[in-house]
């Protein structure tokens, strides 16, 4: 049996959240939902597992401290430790106070930038992408589930969108990427 | 959905659907620039052809072309560069600070204000660049490694800190405004019809499609951004203080400093913002998006910081008392009574008295006198600055070396010049990019809108 993509669209959030509530209570798979702007609850609605990019983003932060600390204890203690103002450079401990700022600043740099290469590349926002939602209309004002089926169920699943105020159903061949 | 209480003032007004949202910001892209917008572009684009010029001039010629001096070798370079990147302030503030908050209001506002930011510290490193003198050896200021043995960066200077903080702050600033235009691109692209048009804003917009995946993956970031950016902001003029205060020079060797410069930060930035809404929402017929609640709630953090400067202001002058210093206590005096005494003048006036007038509320909710009271702020910083470098470096320990300074033609035109820079690209921007962030708006429209919240009270009764 071959397997068929429908695209459901609505047109307000509230019923397609209760809609994909009802789907998944009824062991329906949603592939995905494209929304013009974040619905709350969704995520949870459709199943997602919780985004990990923020534990990504605290681990580049402390890669971005540990580089700032290296960086200033070879160049300021180690490779050439100058007296600047009778204040000489003997230990990191020491100057430590003075490195605060720039051990911060590399941090927050760090973080921010991992994290957001990361969004971007996780998604595959690069320039020269193709827009990856199947219908222009879901960046405006409509929303559009993508449930993929066996095309037997069809029929049924297309009844029940119905019901719960789809005001569209058709399929196509949009290739997705995530 | 979340509810919200009736009492509380709409934040979109009038008749609004989603897709009535998308039209309203996207007309003033979609739409011909009126003329207004051309005369203003062309006299800031003029603006700023002569401030390129008179740049270019001091790049031939050498910093001997500005007023500055032996004894005050700090002047216009270093108050402009103070007041461009405290005007940053505000955007980030803005978008940052109020999304911790969940302050909805942000929403109509974060994003001129972002790129009111950028447009911002990008005048202000123009100072930084220049003010070293030689600014082809300014890659100097990186630790990178060099001929001389690698004699590495002072790690303990604050100068240096600055160097880090600035970029830091320009660099996150950039891709946190970048990423939330991302999807509101992708609203341009997909209906616009003229090919170049579809063409330029599938390249910005990078294949945004608005997956519920990356919906949530984009909410984390802005989150995380919002939360790393915090600090960020307030580090960044934190550290731009600490050039002064840790000198030893009296006036400058003060331990109020960092909070005090961080609000006035956040106060000019917040009249700047201002400034350029208040023509913006009516050259676009933005009103019932930014609307006079928007502008209240501005200047009620305009009174806020404002009385902290104030504050700031009456707390340096007693301390300098204090102290016993002699020395610290004829620097403050020279600042109220000395040569530049109506510099003095005018920052109080400006910074401490003037915005204690909103506190009537008919006056924070009038358009027009909001708009003169945020140049009159904008004025004051700038003098604030002023303040702080000249008078205090005009007047230092030795007598002997003691002069005036009188900027040259080249430190104004510079300084008009980042001026002209300033407006160019605010305007462009305006003109190219979606003002507001559309996509977060429509997702408030259900809890603040003016009709949905109308609906809900005929419900309740």
């Amino acid at each position: 049996m071959s397997n068929v993509t429908i695209h459901a669209i609505f047109d307000d959030e509230v019923p397609l959240l209760a809609s994909a509530r009802t789907l998944r209570s009824n062991g329906v798979r949603i592939k995905d939902v494209f929304t013009p702007f974040p619905v709350h609850g969704l995520d949870e609605a459709i199943g997602l597992p919780r985004t990990w990019i923020a534990i990504c983003a605290f681990i580049y932060g402390i890669t971005g401290t540990c580089l700032a600390t290296l960086m200033m204890w070879y160049m300021m203690i180690h490779d050439w430790p100058t007296d600047i103002g009778g204040k000489p450079s003997f230990s990191y401990y020491m100057n430590v106070p003075a490195f605060i700022p720039i051990t911060f600043e590399s941090t927050v740099l760090c973080a921010a930038h991992g994290m957001a290469i990361t969004f971007y590349l996780r998604c595959w926002l690069v320039p020269g992408a193709k827009p990856k939602n199947p219908d222009p209309r879901t960046t405006d004002d409509k929303f559009m589930m993508v449930i993929e089926t066996k095309a037997e169920n069809r029929g049924n699943l297309e009844a029940m969108l119905r019901k719960d105020g789809a005001i569209e159903i058709n399929n196509n061949n949009f290739k997705y990427r995530n | 959905m979340h509810a919200e209480s009736e009492i509380r003032t709409p934040l979109i007004l009038g008749k609004k659907t989603y897709h009535q949202i998308s039209e309203d910001i996207v007309r003033p892209i979609e739409g011909k620039a009126t003329k207004q917008w051309y005369m203003l572009l062309t006299l800031a684009t003029c603006c700023f052809l002569w401030g390129i010029g008179c740049l270019a001039y001091t790049i031939g010629t050498g910093i001997g072309v500005w007023g500055s001096n032996n004894g005050v070798d700090w002047a216009w370079d270093i108050t402009n560069f103070v007041w461009w990147i405290g005007i940053g302030h505000a955007g980030t503030l803005i978008s940052a600070v109020l999304l911790l908050f969940r302050q909805k209001w942000r929403m109509a506002i974060n994003r001129s204000a972002e790129a009111m930011t950028i447009f911002a510290v990008m005048c202000a490193a123009i100072f930084v660049v220049l003010h070293t003198g030689r600014p082809w050896l300014d890659y100097w200021l990186f630790p990178l490694p060099n001929q001389f043995g690698s004699l590495w960066v002072n790690f303990n200077s604050p100068l240096l800190w600055d160097v880090f903080a600035v970029s830091t702050y320009f660099s996150v600033s950039l891709v946190f405004w970048y990423t939330g235009l991302v999807p509101d691109f992708a609203m341009i692209r997909d209906r616009a019809v003229k090919p170049f048009a579809k063409k330029m804003y599938t390249l910005l917009s990078m294949g945004w499609g608005g997956s519920a995946r990356h919906w949530s993956r984009f909410e984390e970031v802005s989150l995380v951004l919002a939360g790393l950016s915090t600090p960020l902001v307030f580090s960044v003029h934190s550290i731009v203080s600490m050039d002064f205060a840790t000198s030893i020079v009296p006036g400058w060797h003060t331990t109020i400093f960092p909070p005090y410069f961080v609000a006035g930060a956040v106060f000019s930035g917040f009249a700047m913002v201002l400034t350029l809404l208040l023509i913006m929402r009516k050259v676009y017929h933005l009103e019932n998006y930014i609307t006079v609640k928007h502008i209240e709630y501005m200047n009620i953090i305009i009174i806020v910081t404002g009385s902290i400067v104030g504050v700031a202001y009456l707390t340096e002058l007693f301390i300098s008392w204090y102290s016993g210093v002699e020395y610290e206590q004829y620097a403050f005096i020279n600042r109220a009574t000395g040569p530049y005494w109506w510099a003095y003048a005018a920052m109080m006036t400006c910074n401490v008295v003037s915005p204690q007038v909103f506190w009537i509320k008919k006056l924070r909710t009038n358009l027009a006198f909001t708009f003169v009271m945020s140049i009159i702020v904008n004025i004051g910083m700038w003098f604030e600055r002023f303040v702080i470098i000249v008078p205090t470096l005009c007047r230092t320990f030795l007598p002997s070396t003691w002069n005036m300074y009188h900027p040259t033609f080249v430190d104004i035109g510079i300084f008009t010049g980042t001026i002209g820079m300033f407006f160019t690209f605010f305007l462009l921007f305006t003109r190219y990019f979606p003002v507001i962030a559309q996509a977060e708006l429509k997702s408030i429209i259900k809890s603040s809108g003016q009709e949905y919240k109308d609906k809900a009270k005929h419900h309740a009764h």
